[in-house]
């Protein structure tokens, strides 16, 4: 402190100008983030004096321009949306754990400075890529397999958000499995363990709250994406029987109808809400990871 | 002598003059621009055919400058209500809820027809199906037939094409086709017409519905992969494909619609002149080139009036 103070007043003036600049932009972030939910809440409330708030939550059919009836139920996107994500990570989260053991234990220095750089490219590839990827191989390719007319499926989905989810799920497990100390280890391997028991027993528990706190990331990344899932799973507003069936998840249900939809109409108000449960479903599960995340932060310390 | 610091602080200066001008510029060069651009947006179907119509009117008006976008018919009225574009293209009539709207919001709507679309209904080319009538359109389309077998096809469950519901062919097909019935939850929703053509090449048991003008490709033949269903009124009527023009220009085809431009207000300057060139000899030949069909006596006359 002495030295600063030293360099006179204009360095002073200097540094708390900086300082202030800083906590300005962080409050920032957070003003940011009150006012996106304030807005959402704001503009979804008035959907609920038409629409019936069990219907909106347990109703399966969501046709709004129905010349019939219209009806608002998010139940078969909602499940859509977490079918998708639930498949996204079953296939993701143990490939992803894999390579992060691979790269932190096995990998030599050389191959992990290729290897990581690369997988941190894979989270680059826009998500209309990914979707178009989606549509001209792995679409056709689920179709040949399963013997289906089409690909255009749940499934689709699936694959093409595990790829989009595995540098998440990658780059933080890595840090977790490098996180933790070194005497681990070294201990484990004094006992007689050799590398994989070591790796297994010893120090993936040892990371086990960063690799769930990856494994949560990567959900929220895969919830959360909009592009890919709209080009690829066909759109179908069925309820989900299975990862074979064309399905519409929340997201792209808002992508495809807030550019039509007349201002201040409940179908208007009624997207907000959607927004509205997607924002606290990603928000629960980043607020989970980050605060499993924390804890493993103490426990090493 | 010219020191260190003071080319520092030259060079500093200089950075920040040119850094000024190029935000002043940025600022000033969309304000030029948007004198002259004119704005449009709307309808999947009538987007390749209003762009090139655009272009054509830009090779022989230089300096005036059109923009054309799709979304949807639903998105170009919203932008026209909202005041985000010039014209609007739509392939449905407006809704009065959202005629209302636009009254509110001081928006007066001039409606004008600009080419006549022969709905079609496609499958694969490996479908033996060769017409359907509009009762089993509705339904399939319905979800109430769910097997091709049902109607003498192949033993394989339908799969359905369609548009998003901001797509003014989805409204057409669901309000003259669907009889104002609900569409099957099982419709995979795609962007646009060309996906959904797209997707029944690759599917063989699928079935979509487009716009005429996408029926064909570059060299103007029919698109291979899809085959166009003929179409009957009736269980008696005759079938009638849209490939036929003489059945859609007498109205023999049962699902023919006017493809609609809409302004704010009686149009001016470059989006009158540019109206005016789509409903000339010249720009309905342009419409027919494209696979669409001329607007007849009526229509035009409506049109000319809506002009003055």
């Amino acid at each position: 402190m002495h030295s600063v103070k030293k360099k006179g007043f204009g360095s002073n003036l200097k540094e708390s100008f900086f300082k202030n600049l800083f906590k300005i932009s962080g409050l920032l972030t957070i003003l940011t983030l009150l006012g996106i939910f304030a807005l959402l809440l704001y503009s979804a409330v008035p959907a609920f004096k038409e629409i019936d708030l069990k219907e909106f939550f347990t109703s399966t059919r969501w046709d709004p321009t129905s010349p019939e009836e219209p009806e608002y139920g998010l139940l078969s996107m909602l499940v859509s949306s977490l079918l998708v994500t639930a498949g996204a990570l079953f296939i993701a989260f143990p490939v992803g754990v894999a390579v992060a053991a691979y790269l932190s234990d096995v990998a030599r220095p050389k191959t992990r400075e290729i290897f990581k750089p690369v997988i941190e490219l894979l989270a680059a590839v826009p998500s209309v890529v990914v979707g178009f990827i989606g549509i001209t191989l792995i679409g056709p390719l689920i179709a040949r397999v399963f013997k289906m007319s089409h690909g255009l499926t749940a499934l689709n989905g699936s694959i093409l958000l595990a790829i989009m989810a595995l540098p998440t799920i990658i780059s933080i497990s890595e840090d977790a499995l490098r996180a933790v100390p070194q005497s681990y280890t070294e201990a484990s391997l004094a006992v007689g363990a050799n590398h994989w028991q070591t790796l297994i027993r010893v120090k993936i528990p040892a990371a086990r709250s960063g690799i769930i706190a990856a494994f949560m990331l990567g959900m929220g990344r895969a919830i959360g994406e909009t592009m890919t899932v709209l080009m690829a799973t066909g759109n179908a507003r069925s309820f989900p029987h299975g990862f074979l069936q064309s399905v519409r998840t929340l997201t792209a249900n808002i992508a495809i109808e807030l550019g039509e939809v007349p201002y201040f109409t409940t179908h208007y108000y009624a997207l907000f809400a959607l927004g509205l449960v997607l924002f606290l479903l990603t928000f629960i599960i980043n607020l989970t990871a980050d605060l499993i995340m924390e804890k493993q932060k103490r426990k090493l310390l | 002598m010219l020191n260190k610091k003071n080319i520092k602080k030259m060079k500093g200066f200089v950075q920040m003059v040119l850094v000024v001008a190029l935000a002043i510029f940025s600022l000033i060069q969309p304000g030029l621009a948007q004198k002259k651009m004119i704005q449009i947006k709307g309808s999947d179907t009538l987007v390749n055919l209003v762009q090139i119509l655009a272009e054509e009117y830009m090779a022989k008006n230089r300096g005036a400058a059109i923009a054309v976008l799709g979304g949807g018919s639903g998105t170009g009225i919203t932008a026209l209500i909202n005041g985000t574009c010039d014209i609007a293209n739509h392939s449905r009539e407006w809704k009065p809820k959202e005629l209302d709207l636009a009254y509110e919001k001081g928006v007066r709507p001039r409606i004008f027809a600009i080419a006549v679309d022969a709905l079609s209904i496609i499958v694969n080319e490996k479908n033996p199906l060769e017409t359907l009538t509009m009762v089993q359109v509705g339904s399939i389309f319905r979800g109430e037939i769910k097997n091709w077998k049902v109607l003498g096809g192949p033993d394989q469950k339908i799969s359905l094409y369609g548009r998003q519901s901001n797509s003014g062919t989805y409204a057409f097909m669901q309000e003259h086709v669907l009889n104002n019935k609900n569409y099957s939850p099982e419709v995979k929703e795609m962007n646009g017409n060309a996906q959904i053509i797209e997707a029944v090449t690759q599917d063989v048991s699928g079935i979509g519905y487009v716009g005429v003008g996408y029926l064909y490709d570059e060299s103007g033949q029919v698109r291979k992969g899809i085959k166009v269903l003929k179409i009957k009124k009736d269980e008696n009527a005759p079938a009638f494909s849209p490939l036929d023009k003489e059945a859609v220009y007498s109205a023999k085809y049962a699902i023919s619609r006017p493809l609609y431009q809409s302004t704010n207000g009686k149009p001016s300057g470059v989006a009158a002149d540019f109206i005016r060139f789509e409903l000339s000899p010249e720009g309905q030949a342009i419409v027919e080139k494209e696979g669409f069909f001329k607007i007849g006596q009526e229509l035009m006359e409506q049109n000319l009036k809506n002009l003055k």
